[in-house]
């Protein structure tokens, strides 16, 4: 049996006997941190590149006062010495708590009725007692944007803490108690589609047209927003619209080919709008170009398939290398509900096609943070910010040992049991197969 | 010297031969039709050549045809001087005077059986009762064109159905249609295509391969005792069909393949029409020995102005617009017999030309001739009056300028039994000559053009004034000006060498003017070819597509050197060690002294691991995963459809796998036959068979056979429970069980492939590997295998294997699993990573597999997910995806470990395999290397160049005034279990 092993097991079995030689799991959701911690003798992995070995971090309160490779004392301290310690990953574009399993439509809350929904929230239909979200967490991932989809505007996404008793407990608001949504979600038209007669994808004819309305709903939305006291009658997707015109609210347009891409960043430009390309594919195409106009990407799972026949077979792989080397603000993000626990290893992925190792973690870290506006308080594992951290045996991107000891938001210890292990429990022992 | 005589007469209206059955209305006023044909070049067929020959027909048949003939006085003679006659052609391939059969709708619920009333075949799609000739009309307009380039005789059939009936020969004669056509019950037809049904079954390529199959025992059985038991109107007639020719249309170069199969496992010749790719196949359909039908609708260049745009067409598309014009002619090298015909052309007049085209591509013009005639005449057992100008000889021929394969060649004229149909006006006599014209005093020269009306007319000061010329008949106008600017016209009649008639001066005045010839041009005309053979064409690839290669990967002898080799043998890891791999095998392990001949690897720092295997896997197919249409489809066979053309064949070489099983999807509870691969990149579909595996069948449960999540239109279906899903198996397994003991018996039995495929389950001969998630539905298939005495030998996908883990494990089941899915279906909210790990811990034999052409390429790091999720050991890890999967399969002996004997097939990574930081950086299967990742971005490199070239040829077409047609891109579908459809 490995080592690594050995430890998950001892953390597994320790739910059943209640014993804890580590931290004690006040279940979920953890309360608010008493105690200092001291994080003692780990890999320090920033999240900004940077990498301190046999490092120490404390927090207290829920907030970090010491990074770096002096000893640190404090009034509960863990012995991490081997181990990693990273920033909460942070993931992109989810659909996280909106639904639970896929085929079943009563579960399905993540795409409303309509074309223009600007005033849609998917913060209102998240449920934070999902259990989908803790086989997430227990992967590393401690926050995550909640996304609408469908429609041309398909809502706001918000971020969320994923350690929360209800939606309000649960959205991330930097501090701050008004809610702001994190981004008001754009579906670019296609500028190819699929013609049945030949069985074939070619350039949609209609896509001009398409993207003139979306000109002309983004004209009337700024026009409202200029309408000298009340407007009669409200437009509640209008009002809606307006942080977006201050820039106090991105717009994440999700949009893969290159020739959308490059009509969305003049779309962005003619509004004043803060741009965040989701999804981009093919944005290893423009990369120098999207790093001149410094407009960031989420780019879409890094295992997938390449776009054609033609494309190189590893090009999904390369991608991330590719926006790195040019300097563009990016960040990884994967599809779907439970399929974010798989998120880190997007980034393992990519790391076999040329990314470096460090990159890696701050694209799911503190670059998530920047393009989503928190990285004044997240993002990384530095003085002052939130101690919303994650412990791993080994390589986090790696998942032979992404094997997660310890995880804590805002300095709250946190729950890594899930379904799965307790399923995991009750068979193993079963069959006798837990020693 | 010539004599003007206008040869083309209209000879109208159309001269009615005897009829014999019909009453006649006033007095007969029949012709005999009685022509004789002087001085032109007379293609009796593609080696016999009569210059200045004479051809004399009579009552629509050649009665002579030579170089020295009495010519009796009682035929219209035909000056044919610098004409050249051929025999008309003949298109096997049309629809001609049938009308199309109604477009399906779709029903609201699933129609499950034939709609059709009366004693006809259970599926709609089987239509050999069908027959042309019950609704052929003649229609003109669509004889026109097809007379206009050069067919005389049409096989006509309805494209309809995968068993389409028979077709009608006729001519294309518009005089009466019991002349016209030649034989009502021509040939027999069949196609890939279920055309206007609307019932559920077939819903993939591969079950219309199992109708045909089951229709022609069904046709045997109905012969021998069927008849007895039912009256079946299309069994009947299919029996009638069977000694007609068999013309079998198909989609592409695989199926010339798959109806080749088809034609061999029941004695049949098919005369198989495909579309255009065979010389992408051609060595394989060589082998076929089938005949065949080939279109010369070449594809038009792609507009790859827009560079965005442009990036939709792949290599392939953009190659094959430029070997497409070779098919003919590689066909032709490679002896394979065809016929070509106009089907698929958007406009008809692209026809002569695109064979010309062919013609500069390879294709001779003697088999571009026998293709069109002589060899479809042959096989539809015309060949004693159609195809040639034979004495006896239906007068089917036409009459060009030049020979036809001449650029410049036009069809003037096409006789059909003896009928005259006018193409177009032959040029007059006079065009291309040029005259010295004497108009009182001043004289000129001018040359009558070939093309328009415009002259020049050039005085002895080679002054010139412009001008133009009409004819008609043999009156000819010319119009030109003076440098005054006024008119003169002249009226004239040619005759002989001179032209001599009025020129009327602008003052009403008139003078006679006189042209004498200066010079014949056309004797002298050369041979111009504008257009030159394509030479920069870069070789074929196979298969036809980017990351294709030139030739399959030589099997050389190999050293590994220095390497960490996990053997999956007892000694688990041996580090800093040697593997030789001599003919194909795994010749030595250890430390070993480098063979002379052997290619040293240098494996430093390096592991080697078994190739990965993929239990279960939906890539390399066509046209459907599913059949999806009824609760079994046992006669269906995975082995059929298998598409080696696939991209994500090499995508996966990429990932480290060199064997896949290929399986039909979970749509029903019994699905289809499972077919074993090793992904020989590059080999035809054949050869990618793993050879001498067991036979496996794929079963499924759940949600996906109870159409749980198809929609409301699918609730008709049995089973729609798990609960009916037990009995479609008792019920299943029952009647094989009887059918077994019927065909042990003495009394003679319908054999129905369905059923044999179900006895071979019940005696063991196959193997089922069955989707499954939930406990409940895997005990109870436990239960139903235990009391028909065989096991279930793989449960595939079992998330909740781990709850039942030790029932398999007594029943001796294996489990094959994903790594990590689920909560994307109700069956599945109780799965966990961990189920692998359980099941591996308690006994089971264990795998994980992809499902998913995308997961497929990094199984060894979702291998690796067990360490995290149950902690399995590296090497019981790595297990999951080679040993383990290697004994499901029944294959162990060959793959699955590195041991001295089994097959080179191994994987060379550049780090620890089960970490998904490690590539594969060469992948061998028998000795070969598949994939190499040098090489690999050599051909990513080469795939640039080639499409920039080839974008600049395009460009240069579009420029040169080519039609261009909208870039797209084509995409092999992908599929997973529950993919319906093709």
């Amino acid at each position: 049996m490995t080592k690594n092993y050995k430890i998950l097991l001892a953390i597994i079995i320790s739910s059943i006997i209640g014993a804890n030689n580590t931290v004690t799991a006040q279940g979920s959701p953890a309360d608010s941190q008493s105690l200092s911690m001291a994080l003692q003798g780990g890999t320090i992995h920033i999240g900004n590149g940077e990498i301190i070995e046999n490092g120490t971090v404390v927090f207290e309160k829920g907030l970090i006062t010491y990074v770096g490779d002096e000893n640190q004392q404090a009034e509960k301290n863990i012995d991490v010495s081997g181990q990693h310690i990273y920033p909460g990953l942070i993931a992109p574009n989810t659909r996280l708590g909106i639904t639970e399993v896929d085929a079943v439509r009563s579960t399905r809350d993540f795409a409303e009725v309509g074309q223009y929904n600007p005033h849609i929230r998917a913060l209102i239909a998240y449920n934070t007692d999902s259990d989908i979200i803790p086989t997430v967490r227990s992967n590393g991932i401690l926050l995550a944007e909640i996304t609408p989809s469908g429609g041309i505007i398909s809502g706001q996404s918000s971020i969320v803490q994923l350690d929360a008793w209800n939606w309000e407990d649960a959205v991330y608001n930097s501090g701050s108690d008004e809610y702001k949504p994190a981004g008001i979600h754009l579906n670019w038209p296609s500028p190819y589609k699929y013609d049945r007669s030949i069985n074939a994808t070619t350039a949609n004819d209609s896509y001009k047209e398409n993207v003139d309305r979306i000109y002309k709903e983004f004209a009337e939305a700024r026009a409202y927003q200029k309408i000298e006291g009340t407007p009669d009658p409200e437009n509640l997707r209008f009002e809606a619209m307006a942080p977006v015109f201050d820039k106090s609210v991105r717009v994440f347009v999700h949009v893969n080919h290159k020739k959308g891409i490059l009509d969305v960043i003049q779309f962005g430009e003619s509004f004043g709008l803060k741009i965040v390309i989701t999804g981009g594919n093919e944005a290893w195409k423009v990369a120098d170009y999207l790093a001149e106009q410094e407009v960031p990407v989420v780019i879409n799972a890094t295992q997938r398939l390449p776009q054609s026949d033609d494309s190189s077979i590893d090009q999904p792989f390369k991608m991330a290398s590719i926006l790195e080397d040019a300097n563009v603000l990016w960040c990884f993000s994967h599809h779907g509900s439970w399929e974010q626990r798989n998120l880190p290893f997007q980034a393992g992925q990519a790391v076999g096609f040329g990314l470096d190792q460090e990159a890696a973690i701050r694209a799911l870290t503190l670059n998530t943070a920047k393009i989503y506006g928190i990285d004044q308080t997240l993002g990384s594992i530095e003085k002052g910010k939130d101690a919303t951290i994650v412990v791993s045996d080994g390589n986090i991107m790696d998942p032979q040992s992404s094997i997660i000891l310890h995880a804590f938001i805002n300095g709250r210890t946190i729950d890594l049991d899930n379904k799965h292990k307790e399923l995991y429990r009750k068979f193993g022992s079963k069959y006798g197969i837990l020693d | 010297m010539k004599k003007l005589i206008y040869f083309f007469l209209f000879l109208s209206p159309l001269f009615l031969k005897a009829q014999e059955t019909f009453p006649e209305n006033g007095a007969p006023h029949e012709k005999e039709g009685h022509f004789a044909f002087t001085n032109g070049e007379i293609h009796i067929n593609s080696d016999q050549v009569i210059k200045d020959g004479i051809l004399i027909i009579k009552n629509g048949k050649i009665v002579d045809v030579g170089d020295d003939l009495t010519i009796p006085a009682s035929a219209i003679k035909i000056n044919l001087r610098g004409m050249h006659v051929y025999p008309s052609f003949i298109d096997l391939q049309t629809s001609f005077g049938i009308p199309p059969a109604p477009s399906p709708h779709r029903p609201s619920k699933e129609q499950l059986l034939s709609s059709k009333k009366g004693p006809y075949s259970w599926n709609e799609s089987i239509i050999p009762e069908y027959r042309s000739q019950d609704e052929f009309i003649f229609d003109e307009n669509q004889a026109k064109k097809w007379r206009n380039i050069g067919f005389g005789t049409v096989l006509s059939h309805r494209r309809n159905g995968v068993v389409r009936g028979s077709g009608l020969l006729t001519t294309l004669d518009n005089s009466r249609p019991h002349l016209s056509i030649l034989n009502p019950l021509a040939s027999s037809h069949l196609a890939f295509s279920k055309g206007a049904s609307n019932q559920t079954y077939p819903t993939s390529l591969m079950g219309m391969i199992a109708l045909i199959r089951q229709l022609y025992l069904d046709g045997e059985w109905y012969k021998i005792q069927g008849n007895e038991k039912e009256t079946n109107l299309s069994l009947q007639a299919w029996n009638e069909l069977q000694n007609l020719p068999q013309i079998f249309e198909v989609g592409n170069k695989l199926e010339v393949l798959r109806a080749a199969k088809i034609a061999k496992e029941y004695n049949k010749i098919y005369i198989i029409k495909g579309n255009g790719t065979e010389y992408q196949r051609a060595d394989a359909i060589k082998k076929t020995g089938m005949p065949l039908i080939v279109p010369v609708d070449f594809p038009e260049p792609y507009d790859v102005e827009d560079p965005l745009n442009a990036d939709l067409v792949s290599l392939e598309m953009m190659k094959h617009w430029e070997w497409a014009p070779s098919n003919p002619g590689i066909l032709e090298e490679k002896e394979i017999s065809f016929a070509i015909t106009s089907a698929g052309l958007k406009e008809e007049k692209k026809f002569l030309t695109n064979i010309r085209t062919a013609i500069l591509n390879g294709l001779s013009e003697k088999t571009a001739l026998d293709a069109l005639t002589i060899l479809p005449a042959k096989w539809l057992g015309e060949e004693d009056r159609l195809g040639q100008l034979q004495q006896g000889f239906l007068a089917n021929f036409f009459i060009s300028d030049h020979p036809i394969w001449d650029e410049e060649a036009q069809i003037i004229e096409n006789w059909i039994q003896g009928n005259q149909y006018k193409v177009q006006d032959r040029p007059n006599p006079i065009v291309g000559n040029s005259y010295n014209l004497l108009i009182g005093e001043n004289s000129y020269e001018f040359t009558v053009p070939e093309k328009g009306e415009k002259i020049k007319l050039i005085d002895e000061d080679s002054a010139s004034l412009t001008g133009e010329i009409s004819m008609e008949f043999n009156r000819v106008n010319i119009i030109y000006s003076t440098p005054q600017n006024e008119y003169i016209r002249l009226s004239g009649i040619a005759k002989g060498d001179r032209i001599e008639g009025d020129a009327l001066l602008p003052s009403s005045e008139s003078v006679n003017f006189v042209a004498t010839l200066q010079k014949d041009n056309k004797s002298e005309k050369v041979k111009e070819r504008t257009e030159s053979p394509e030479s920069d064409k870069t070789p074929l690839l196979y298969p036809f597509t980017a990351y294709g290669r030139q030739e399959i990967p030589e099997q050389k002898t190999y050293l590994i050197t220095n390497v960490t080799v996990w053997t999956n043998e007892s000694e688990s890891i041996l580090e800093n060690t040697d593997v030789l791999v001599q003919d194909g095998k795994i010749k030595d392990i250890g430390s070993i002294r480098k063979p002379r001949k052997a290619v040293e690897i240098d494996g430093t720092g390096m592991h080697l691991t078994p190739g990965i295997i993929d239990e279960h896997s939906h890539i390399a197919i066509s046209r459907g995963v599913n059949e999806a249409s009824q609760a079994s489809s046992a006669e269906v066979r995975i082995g059929d459809v298998i598409n080696s053309e696939d991209i994500n064949i090499y995508r996966q070489l990429a990932g480290g796998v060199t064997t896949s099983q290929l399986l039909h999807g979970s749509a029903n509870p019994i699905g289809g036959q499972s077919t074993l691969i090793k992904l020989r990149w590059g080999m035809t579909p054949e050869e990618l068979k793993f050879e001498g595996a067991d036979s496996f069948i794929k079963f499924a449960l759940g949600e996906n056979v109870k159409q749980s999540n198809w929609g409301e239109r699918n609730t008709v279906r049995f089973p729609q429970t798990r609960m009916g899903v037990e009995q479609v198996y008792e019920d299943y397994f029952t009647r094989a069980r009887e059918y077994g003991e019927n065909k042990n018996g003495t009394k003679p039995y319908r054999k129905n492939l369905e059923l044999e495929c179900l006895l071979e389950i019940l005696k063991s001969e196959r193997f089922i590997t069955c989707h499954s998630y939930v406990q409940s539905e895997i005990n109870m298939l436990m239960h139903v295998a235990e009391k028909f005495g065989f096991r279930v030998n793989t449960f595939t996908h079992i998330l909740e294997g781990y709850k039942v883990a030790d029932k398999m494990e007594k029943h001796g089941a294996a489990g094959s699993t994903f790594s990590d899915w689920w909560a994307y279906k109700y069956e599945v909210i109780d799965a966990i990573p961990y189920n692998a790990a359980i099941m591996n811990k308690a006994g089971v034999n264990t795998s994980l597999n992809s499902d998913d052409a995308e997961m497929a390429r990094r199984l060894n790091s979702e291998a690796g997910k067990t360490v995290k999720y149950g902690g399995l050991s590296d090497v019981e890890a790595l297990k999951l995806v080679t040993l383990n999967p290697a004994k499901m399969l029944h294959i162990d002996d060959r793959v699955g470990s590195i041991g001295i004997g089994k097959d080179a097939d191994i994987v060379l990574w550049n780090g620890p395999p089960l970490s998904n930081f490690s590539r594969a950086e060469k992948t061998f299967i028998d000795g070969r290397i598949y994939f190499d990742r040098e090489e690999n971005e050599k051909k990513a490199q080469q795939i640039k160049e080639e499409r920039a070239r080839l974008i600049q040829k395009m460009l240069q077409a579009k420029k040169g005034g080519k039609n261009v047609q909208k870039p797209q891109l084509k995409k092999q579908k992908e599929y997973h279990c529950e993919t319906i459809g093709e």
